[in-house]
């Protein structure tokens, strides 16, 4: 059940509303910055606002995956392998044989970016199952913060932040690999072509909108594939969370039984698309 | 859900995250990885190479052994064929001492009858002389029958 706060216990509503809260830090429409107090400051703000909670779980996750690999990678040798080195070495293994499957070109950066998303992720989407009261709790009577959200991928900036950047890299690689009039005719000059010089030009407008579209809609598909499942999924925690605490468990145990599968899935999917999107990149058609 | 700063900070950590991989994570891993693997194709080789190596020590320890076999079998039998001979050779010996050893004997036995029969001559003269001499009640002169005596003596 909703946790008892200082003026009362909230309805069922407020409380689902406090957990999907993010804690925003941002310019205040009086020009003043500071921490927005409820969703509607939150949203006046607009862009010129930082969700400090999403920002400080997903860096702090990062920066747990780069530590633990760089001590796994540290004394890297080709003898027996300690435990950590193992465990790197596996996870390693397996996405060098996802890009190997999938990506035949030579390219340093897509191993280790595949890599990256891939535990980074997974790690992210972890803290899904850590008990939902548990962190806005501890973070609300030892620390007085009002609002903390600790699913970084339940925040639609956080996956649109890394999809864009996937973007970025998508555009980067197919000018640099079938420079810009090679990748602007792959924008124009199909689906829809012809011998004939004429028609051929005619259909440009028609194919930029459907390969635009196609385009587009691999960032933001991306992105709203992780998030809708990691949001969905924190909801219904949430909703269990709304059972009397000695009934929580015989929904929640099952769910997140079932939400190991999706996260693992989610973070996969993720490392899977933007190696086959940066393939796409790379190749002619 | 407001879309704002956090996106661009977001993607700034995530190409921090992503380089900081590229540098220092993905690299000594993938070489790590590779060196194990061409030091595991390699003693894979060796492996190959030294079973090799035994099968044909096996094979030269085979032909060895029965070059071996064979002269201990021709050893044996030269062993068994000498033995024979000596033991032949001690019969011959053995027999040839045992009729010498019996042809002695015999010799000897015979002479032993020879000089019994002597002294029994002799024996039985005395006896016939001193029997006759009781029986004539007389001195018979010995040298005077020694004749007729002799006689006698020839035919016992």
């Amino acid at each position: 059940m909703a946790t008892e706060s200082g003026h009362g216990a909230p309805t069922a509503s407020e409380y689902i509303q406090h957990h999907l809260q993010n804690l925003t830090w941002g310019k205040h429409p009086d020009g003043s910055w500071g921490i927005a107090h409820g969703a509607l400051e939150a949203k006046e703000m607009g862009f010129w606002a930082i969700h400090l909670d999403s920002m400080f779980w997903s860096i702090l996750l990062g920066s747990i995956f780069c530590f633990l690999f760089w001590l796994g990678a540290r004394r890297a040798k080709a003898g027996v392998p300690g435990p950590l080195q193992n465990f790197c070495e596996l996870l390693v293994d397996f996405v060098d044989g996802s890009v190997k499957d999938t990506f035949h070109g030579k390219n340093e950066m897509i191993g280790p970016l595949a890599l990256t998303i891939a535990v980074w992720v997974f790690l992210m989407n972890f803290m899904d199952l850590i008990p939902v009261d548990f962190i806005p709790e501890a973070a609300k009577r030892w620390f007085g913060i009002e609002y903390m959200k600790v699913v970084p991928t339940t925040d639609v900036n956080v996956t649109l932040g890394m999809s864009l950047s996937v973007f970025l890299l998508i555009i980067f690689y197919s000018i640099k690999v079938k420079s810009a009039k090679g990748f602007l005719a792959e924008l124009t000059l199909q689906p829809f072509t012809s011998d004939n010089k004429f028609i051929k030009y005619a259909f440009v407008p028609v194919n930029f909108l459907l390969e635009g579209v196609g385009l587009i809609a691999k960032p933001i598909s991306l992105a709203l594939r992780l998030f809708g499942n990691l949001y969905a999924g924190e909801l219904i925690f949430i909703l269990i969370a709304l059972l009397p605490f000695y009934l929580q468990w015989t929904l929640s145990i099952p769910w997140a039984i079932f939400h190991i599968l999706v996260i693992v899935l989610q973070a996969f999917i993720f490392m899977m698309l933007t190696i086959v999107y940066l393939t796409m990149a790379h190749e002619h058609h | 859900m407001n879309i704002n700063l956090t996106l661009i900070g977001q993607a700034i950590s995530f190409a921090g995250f992503v380089l900081f991989c590229m540098k220092f994570v993905w690299p000594p891993l993938i070489a790590a990885m590779r060196e194990r693997q061409a030091n595991i194709a390699e003693g894979l080789a060796a492996a190959e190479q030294s079973a090799q190596a035994q099968e044909e020590a096996q094979a030269e320890v085979d032909t060895i052994l029965g070059e071996a076999r064979s002269q201990a079998a021709e050893i044996v039998s030269q062993a068994q064929k000498r033995g024979n001979e000596i033991v032949d050779d001690a019969k011959q010996t053995a027999i040839s001492e045992s009729d010498r050893l019996k042809a002695g004997a015999q010799a000897e036995l015979a002479q032993d009858v020879v000089s019994a029969r002597e002294s029994l001559r002799q024996q039985v003269s005395s006896i016939a002389v001193s029997g006759a001499e009781k029986i004539l009640k007389r001195e018979v002169d010995a040298n005077a029958h020694a004749n007729i005596l002799d006689d006698l003596i020839a035919k016992i």
